[in-house]
């Protein structure tokens, strides 16, 4: 039998096997807790912190990788739980283009998050890479969940085509030596463009249409033509 | 633009050829070696490496784009590194690196036309007490002056030996006195006493005489040592699979202490890691040195070697039959983020230095996630002060609490920077009138515990340096960082190179530091620069500092709002309009 344990989540009881997460816990008694970097079936790495909760320290725990302890006290809507998870909204939004990201959107609501607050600042700009038939990466929208580069290692696909440029604040997702991805070990499984939340990675199918191409154009340009580089599509 | 030297890659071949076998572990190590070569990373040299070591190219320059000091775009064999961080800044940095980019024709990040030399701004080089400082390329100089500069950068420009002072000198009692390239000067004064000691001990009892001594970890995050080794040695696994690994890749502005044992005195902490190895019962011993240290590396070389081949290291150390222990030297390349133990480890293991999540620990999974003791410089130092004094005599220094004693490091406008090596509890104005006193009319401010500390003022000088003190008034003691303002220094122009150290080396890991750093140094540059605050920023600033502080993955975020908050509080009208504002003050 497993061991139990039992703790208090916004002062209601839970009891969940040893080892659950603050955040399964509380959704095991209807208490949603927000992500943005957590996917149910990748390695969480506890990247955004927007999970985090009161649990009686100086510092506050990630929901999605702390796991529970007997005779926890959770708090998940404190004042300084929620100040920091609006500021963290807030800055996310001053520095990528969400618009693509309904859920980081309702989450910019929710939380009451100013839109404005942070305006004028740095943003994290890059070109968009179109250079492949099947992809667009955009990461002027990429949020930096790691997602994809998970996806392609060892969450998934062990391609290894995915990495990082440069850190801090300008980290962005990258290639070999940023070489386009038919030059890299890419083999256009379509995992990473599967789980990316914000539209930084769109199948070029869809993006075309968004842009009014003709469909048969869409087949033309999107049709497997063996690996190598292509003319990126002009832009505009 | 540069003209990219051709790739030569026959001078990689014996290399690569070394490699051979090898894996990922072996990265770092290659990319610096392959560096050497031609001064940079060209594109054929990271696909030979990946191919050599079986590394994705992908992860290869995912690492290589980490780390400050390796270059994927050309880049001189030899760089001039120039130290723009507080200590050096007060001391006269700027107009060194103005002589510097006129003789040299040369803005930071540029290289010359001929692709010789390349000149970059840095943080702290760990050598405040030689400010204003510089490396060209392994040579360290100090004390510069622009008069200096033509000497410098011809490579005869004296380098500085570390500076030591205070008393009773307990674990720095070597240094400054011997040669530190003698094993045999080491051993007439009292070298390799403790680890004979510690060989007719049983390990159970080290560890007792370790949890008595109350020794408290040295690199900030004040963990007792005896409960560590006592961990790492209760975890399951064999010798063969454990690790004591030295933490010396101080590299928070302020810091320097580390340095002055490992230059003066490298022996004494191989010896210390021997001494934990024996105890703990772990086979494998690493020093992670930041990347900046080149003369520290080249005696822990030597040392290393030479405690070899007489025995010291190896298998059946001292005729110990069984006691197997040997270290390898691990060069950092320029990422203050790999102090912090997890990111240490991964740093060891090849990858980007990015902090793990703990728990789990380290003293179960640690690097290569098998049990590990990372311990500070300092706080290994203190492990043979104790074997070779014993408990008692320990803790007749210091005060109750926080016994034996501490090396501070103190700098800024005092007459006599230095290491300090003081017992526990003298107070803040007593460090500073031993370090001569301040330069300038009187103390504005004093910067404790770090870039990661807080600005205390003139009426809180007579605060003990204790850990009960440092509780009770919260206050950190950190890596003993004791950085010392007159009241010419404009306090803005630290906080924004406090900002800027944070944004430039936050990892990128998690949301509210890679961009809470960032937001950071843009209000603080603002308030600086660009016309004074804005209504608003100091809300900003609170908002960002609670994000970071409590939310943040690892002890850089947790920190890295901590100085800033604590001045914005101290003196508000740091952040009001007035008349100084909006002047536009020397860059970097
Ligand atoms: C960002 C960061 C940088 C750090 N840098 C160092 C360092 O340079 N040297 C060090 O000994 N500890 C450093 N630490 C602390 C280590 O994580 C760890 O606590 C320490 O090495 C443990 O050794 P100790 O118990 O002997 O102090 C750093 C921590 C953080 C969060
Ligand atoms: S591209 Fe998408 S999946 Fe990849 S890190 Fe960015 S947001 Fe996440
Ligand atoms: S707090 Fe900063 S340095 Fe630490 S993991 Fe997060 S981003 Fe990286
Ligand atoms: S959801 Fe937990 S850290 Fe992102
Ligand atoms: S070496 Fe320049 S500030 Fe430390």
């Amino acid at each position: 039998m497993t061991n139990m344990v039992t703790l208090t989540i916004d002062g209601l009881p839970a009891i969940v096997p040893a080892g659950t997460t603050i955040l399964n816990a509380a959704a095991s008694i209807g208490i949603e807790i927000p992500v943005v970097c957590y996917h149910p079936h990748l390695t969480a790495n506890g990247l955004c912190r927007v999970c985090s909760v009161d649990i009686g320290r100086r510092l506050q725990a990630a929901a999605c990788v702390t796991t529970v302890a007997e005779g926890m006290v959770v708090n998940t809507q404190t004042k300084d739980v929620v100040t920091a998870r609006r500021t963290i909204l807030e800055m996310l939004n001053s520095t990528i283009d969400l618009s693509e990201a309904p859920h980081l959107q309702d989450l910019l609501l929710e939380y009451d998050a100013d839109t404005e607050r942070f305006d004028g600042m740095e943003r994290r700009e890059s070109p968009v890479h179109d250079d492949n038939p099947f992809y667009l990466r955009d990461y002027n929208k990429c949020i930096n969940c790691w997602r994809c580069v998970q996806v392609c290692a060892e969450d998934a696909q062990y391609t290894f085509a995915l990495s990082f440029d440069g850190r801090g604040f300008h980290t962005l997702i990258g290639t070999f030596e940023g070489d386009g991805m038919m030059d890299t070990t890419c083999v256009f499984c379509g995992q990473c463009v599967g789980v990316c939340p914000t539209n930084a990675l769109k199948p070029k199918r869809q993006f075309l249409l968004e842009q009014g191409v003709d469909p048969d154009d869409i087949f033309r340009q999107t049709r497997r033509g063996g690996k190598r580089r292509r003319e990126p599509v002009a832009e505009n | 633009m540069v003209q990219p030297a051709t790739i030569d890659l026959t001078a990689l071949g014996p290399i690569l050829d070394r490699y051979r076998g090898r894996g990922r572990e072996s990265l770092l190590p290659l990319l610096h070696e392959a560096q050497d070569v031609s001064g940079w990373l060209p594109r054929e040299v990271l696909q030979a490496i990946g191919e050599t070591l079986h590394v994705p190219l992908a992860d290869i320059h995912g690492v290589v784009e980490f780390y400050s000091m390796f270059y994927n775009e050309p880049t001189a064999r030899r760089v001039i590194r120039v130290c723009f961080d507080p200590a050096c800044h007060m001391a006269g940095s700027p107009a060194v690196r103005l002589a510097i980019e006129e003789r040299l024709g040369l803005k930071p990040g540029e290289t010359s036309q001929d692709g010789t030399i390349t000149y970059e701004t840095v943080p702290c080089l760990g050598m405040c007490e030689h400010a204003p400082n510089a490396l060209n390329g392994d040579r360290t100089a100090g004390d510069l002056t622009p008069a200096d500069v033509d000497a410098f950068l011809e490579g005869v420009y004296p380098e500085p030996e570390p500076k030591i002072y205070g008393g009773p000198l307990i674990k720095l009692a070597r240094a400054g006195k011997i040669d530190p390239t003698s094993l045999a000067d080491f051993e007439k004064y009292g070298g390799y006493k403790a680890l004979r000691k510690a060989l007719t001990m049983r390990p159970e009892d080290i560890l007792s005489m370790m949890k008595g001594s109350d020794v408290l970890g040295r690199g900030g995050a004040m963990f007792p040592v005896g409960l560590k080794w006592e961990m790492t040695r209760n975890a399951p696994g064999h010798p063969a699979e454990k690790h004591i690994v030295a933490n010396a890749d101080e590299s928070e502005p302020g810091t320097f202490k580390d340095r002055a044992l490992m230059e003066q005195d490298p022996f004494s902490l191989l010896e210390a890691m021997a001494v934990a190895g024996y105890t703990v019962g772990a086979e494998n011993g690493w020093i992670f040195l930041r990347g900046e240290y080149p003369r520290a590396y080249k005696r822990l070389s030597n040392a290393i070697e030479k405690a070899r081949a007489a025995g010291y290291l190896g298998h059946n150390i001292l005729g110990r039959r069984g006691f197997n222990f040997d270290i390898e030297l691990r060069l950092g390349a320029g990422a203050y983020i790999c102090g912090e133990e997890t990111a240490l480890f991964e740093a060891i293991e090849g990858k980007r230095g990015f902090p793990r999540i703990k728990p789990p620990f380290p003293t179960t999974h640690g690097l290569f996630h098998q049990p590990t003791v990372i311990n500070n410089v300092e706080t290994l130092a203190a492990t043979t002060a104790v074997l070779n004094m014993g408990v008692e005599q320990w803790h007749k220094l210091g005060t109750a609490e926080s016994p034996g004693t501490k090396w501070f490091c103190v700098s800024g406008r005092v007459l006599r920077p230095g290491v300090y090596e003081v017992p526990f509890g003298l107070t803040v104005r007593q460090l500073i009138q031993m370090a001569g006193g301040v330069i300038g009319r009187e103390v504005q401010a004093v910067l404790l515990g770090g870039a990661a500390g807080v600005f205390i003022g003139p009426r809180r000088l007579d605060t003990p340096l204790t850990y009960e003190d440092s509780k009770a008034q919260g206050f950190p003691i950190g890596s003993g960082v004791i950085m010392v303002f007159d009241e010419a220094v404009d306090l803005r122009e630290i906080m924004y190179m406090l900002a800027r150290f944070f944004a430039h080396e936050s990892c990128g890991k998690c949301y509210p530091c890679a961009l809470g750093t960032q937001r950071q140094l843009e209000i603080v540059e603002r308030v600086l620069r660009y016309g004074g605050p804005l209504p608003g920023d100091v809300n900003m600033l609170r908002d960002i500092g609670l994000a970071m502080t409590q939310t943040s993955l690892c002890g850089l975020g947790q920190t890295a709002a901590s100085a800033i908050l604590s001045a914005v509080d101290r003196w508000p009208e740091l952040m009001q309009p007035d008349s100084s504002n909006g002047r536009i003050v020397s860059d970097n």
